[in-house]
């Protein structure tokens, strides 16, 4: 009896059939795959990408060099060194992060008073070579101010659940 | 001591001195810990923070147990003891309230403050502080204050706690510091907004219990976390301040005390603590050779050849002088490889002075540190403690502030922060001074417990000599050398002086002295000189010699060096120091040294190996085995040896007969900021010498 079963199911090409169907479906269901780079995927606000420092609206650097970012970093990934700038107030002069070293993990921008460190949404930051990877303070005050609106926007999303 | 009463201390009886405080009874009894920040065990009490408030039982009111004493306390009415408690839901709940008055105009500025992560009020909150503010009224603000070069303030932090103020009154001995006004006017001030004048202000910085006073050369440059610390001696003068370096990665940021209370208590001086910026600048990183009368650049190898090269000639055209900041080791070395090559000419005192040939209490500060607490008169002569060691002087202070204790001074007049009876200027008023019957002179006479202090500004040459022999008639007196007590003490100003005239770095058979030494370089008797971190002569007087510098700061020694051997500075070497007691202490590696540098004395062993003298040492363990092995003392760490030997110690046998000197005996601490080649180096020190010498022009002119 099941042998029978078999051989109709096999003449009938049943098999091919539903897979066909099924092939069919698929082809005709919107893609889950996206055409990248053209097109990218939904981020969270709490996406934790590349770094950047801000500023304040006043174009102030944010930072105050507590050096809390660099006490609490897991990868000892971020150096700063500090002194007081001519008008006395506290400032980095030196804010260095290996992004070879630094696993993402956000502490960072947890520990900062001041929410000048922060890891921005973009994530598309590969180089070639290690050295371009060794970020210092221009290279992080530049990323902020590129990214401060998505980042502003991203904090502020961000905020109530905080 | 014998008046003990029973109290309990969280329900625990404890016997406990009358005269404790409660505080001191609950932490040393009760193991309990009290939190405080007016309190500080080594000025008066004050009692005006109110963080240290216990419970009494039976008492209305929480008890502030800093300003309460065990003898002040009743028994209860059934005859039971006072009962002490010191973690009652009423304590913490009156703390929590004393502190939430603290934080109420207290910035919260934690992340830009250099006292965070060592606050004494971040630590306390996080025990007793709510996490949020009740206070929605307008916090105030509080101008800053001018303290000077070494002394941040942002005023705005302070809490009153006055330890400042205290500590500027009491220990450093100048009334600078002031509380003004009251309640929320209240404010701390230097009231004519001018520099501190004490060698002791940066004390005030650690004293402060939060950021309100910070030091102003290491503003912002690092947290306490990211900090190595090391245990080591200072060498800025003789006193051997115990110390803790603070460096990171290669550079030293900070110096802080330890506490010894035998040598520093808790204290250090300004050039101790700040000198740490010269250690940066001027420094000599690499080899130099002199060619066609300049300094190139060298390889190891050559200068070592060379230096080798002018150490073959004659022994008696050959001298070595040693300076102030060396360590026991390379002197040592550099004697052991002089006594290989014959040289006789070698000498540790480049002031000139020819004191420390004779036994060890002949050249120590026999009554020790310590000893002062128990003297009751000083005779000061040709000193000046308290630009020579501030730290001895606070100590003098002290004593003096207790009450009973007469000073004496022969030499220039100076202002030591304690009265004095000026007993004459110059040494031949010592003879006056030992027939007078009345003032001062009787009170030493007289005394229970006599100390003579004497400078290295009146131990210079034959002169010094002759007053030392004058001042052992003066001491012949019985209440003089006892077995408990040695009243002779001098007080010297380098470091390194003790441990070299301990292992007799002093010229040998027929060998030059100092002076001698550079008056033969001056007429061209003498071919080369070796000088191990000498810088405190006139060094244009060795030109005519060949002159082989082996330092770490380019000063005066280094300007006239044919060949230069850069070595290490006290931060950046193992080394052992004896102090103007005798005591031996080590000073610790904190960051390596700069450059092609090396350890001083395995340079000296490079260039025995080069001279085809080959010290029998290979590492600087067993170098310092056979510096024990020939000089015992070096073995004994932290101690002094004090009055051990005041009675095999003949004070007629001190000095030599001779004509005193008639001249005004002056400290040679001319300006207590510039008193080595670190210092010299060091832009802060050279801040707070510029101040020395009153306003600067500009000022002038306003």
């Amino acid at each position: 009896m099941v042998r029978v079963k078999q051989f109709i199911r096999g003449a009938l090409l049943l098999e091919f059939v539903s897979a066909f169907g099924l092939a069919m479906r698929y082809f005709f269901r919107p893609k889950v795959t996206i055409n990248y780079p053209f097109e990218k995927g939904p981020l969270s606000p709490r996406f934790r990408g590349e770094h950047a420092l801000r500023r304040y609206p006043s174009g102030e650097e944010r930072c105050i060099a507590c050096k809390l970012c660099e006490a609490i970093c897991p990868a000892q990934a971020i150096i700063i060194e500090a002194e007081p700038r001519p008008d006395g107030s506290r400032r980095t002069t030196r804010y260095d992060i290996d992004m070879v070293k630094c696993i993402y993990c956000g502490l960072c921008q947890e520990a900062c008073p001041v929410d000048a460190i922060v890891e921005g949404p973009n994530y598309e930051f590969a180089t070639e070579t290690r050295e371009e990877l060794y970020y210092d303070k221009d290279k992080l005050l530049e990323n902020g101010d590129r990214w401060e609106t998505e980042i502003a926007k991203n904090l502020a999303m961000d905020a109530p659940y905080r | 001591m014998s008046d003990l009463r029973t109290i309990k201390i969280d329900g625990v009886e404890h016997d406990v001195p009358a005269e404790y405080t409660l505080m001191q009874a609950c932490e040393e009894f009760g193991n309990a810990e009290i939190p405080r920040f007016c309190y500080h065990e080594r000025l008066s009490v004050a009692g005006n923070c109110r963080m240290c408030l216990v419970e009494w039982e039976g008492a209305p009111k929480p008890q502030a147990s800093c300003a309460l004493q065990v003898k002040d306390l009743r028994p209860n009415r059934d005859g039971s003891p006072a009962h002490i408690k010191t973690n009652s839901p009423l304590v913490k709940k009156a703390r929590e309230g004393v502190m939430e008055f603290l934080l109420i105009n207290h910035p919260l500025d934690c992340p830009i403050c250099d006292q965070g992560g060592e606050c004494d009020l971040q630590d306390q909150a996080m025990a007793y502080g709510r996490d949020f503010s009740r206070f929605e009224e307008n916090k105030r603000a509080v101008d800053d204050k001018h303290m000077g070069p070494l002394v941040n303030t942002i005023m705005t932090r302070c809490i009153q706690c006055t330890r400042c103020v205290r500590f500027i009154t009491e220990v450093a001995g100048v009334q600078e510091i002031g509380l003004v006004n009251r309640g929320e006017d209240a404010e701390i001030t230097t009231y004519l907004e001018q520099s501190l004048t004490s060698e002791l202000s940066g004390n005030v910085i650690d004293l402060c219990p939060v950021g309100a006073l910070t030091s102003k050369p290491y503003a912002f440059n690092a947290r306490p976390w990211e900090l190595d610390k090391v245990e080591s001696v200072d060498v800025m003068d003789a006193v051997g301040s115990n110390i803790r370096v603070d460096s990171r990665r290669d550079a030293v940021l900070r110096i802080l005390p330890v506490v010894n209370d035998d040598v520093n208590e808790e204290w250090i001086s300004d050039k101790t603590r700040f000198v740490w910026d010269g250690l940066t600048r001027q420094r000599l990183d690499r080899p130099f050779v002199r060619e066609n009368g300049k300094l190139r650049q060298a390889g190891w190898d050559e200068a070592l050849a060379l230096a080798a090269e002018k150490l073959k000639g004659d022994p008696g055209r050959i001298a070595a002088i040693a300076g102030d900041l060396c360590d026991a080791e390379s002197m040592f070395a550099l004697k052991e490889l002089m006594g290989s090559l014959g040289v006789q000419n070698i000498d540790c005192r480049q002031d000139g002075s020819l004191v420390g040939t004779g036994s060890r209490e002949s050249y120590l500060f026999n009554t020790t540190i310590a000893g002062i607490d128990r003297a009751d008169a000083i005779l000061l002569v040709g000193a000046n403690p308290r630009l020579e060691a501030p730290i001895i002087n606070a100590r003098i202070r002290k004593r003096w502030l207790e009450g009973g204790l007469d000073v004496g001074m022969i030499g220039e007049v100076a202002d030591l922060t304690y009265d004095y009876d000026h007993a004459g200027e110059t040494a031949a008023d010592l003879v006056n001074f030992s027939r007078a019957s009345t003032g001062f002179a009787a009170a030493l006479k007289d005394a229970e417990n006599p100390m003579i202090v004497v400078g290295q500004g009146a131990l210079v040459g034959e002169e010094g000599l002759a007053l030392l022999s004058a001042l052992g008639n003066l001491m012949s007196g019985p209440n003089f050398a006892r077995e408990d007590w040695n009243p002779f003490n001098v007080l010297h100003t380098a470091a390194a002086r003790v441990g070299g005239l301990d292992m007799g770095f002093v010229p040998g058979e027929g060998g030059k002295s100092a002076s001698g030494i550079l008056d033969a370089a001056e007429r061209g008797d003498m071919d080369t000189v070796y000088l191990l971190g000498a810088d405190e002569f006139d060094a244009s007087r060795l030109k005519n010699s060949f002159v082989i510098y082996q330092g770490h700061h380019g000063d005066a020694g280094a300007h006239v060096a044919d060949i230069i051997l850069p070595g290490c500075a006290y931060t950046e070497k193992d080394g052992l120091y004896v102090n103007t007691e005798g005591r031996v202490q080590m000073g610790m590696r904190a960051v390596p040294p700069k450059g092609m540098a090396k350890e001083d004395w395995a340079i000296i062993r490079a260039l025995s190996a080069a001279v085809d003298r080959v010290l029998p040492f290979d590492t600087q363990s067993e170098l310092r085995d056979q510096l024990v092995e020939k000089h015992p003392t070096f073995g004994a760490l932290g101690y002094a040896p004090g009055a051990v030997a005041s009675t095999a110690f003949d004070v007629s046998t001190l000095g030599k007969d001779g004509a005193l000197s008639s001249e005004t005996l002056r400290s040679p601490v001319a300006d207590f900021y510039m008193t080595n080649p670190i210092a010299r180096a060091s832009n802060v020190m050279a801040e707070c010498s510029a101040l020395l010498d009153g306003p600067t022009l500009a000022e002038a002119a306003e």
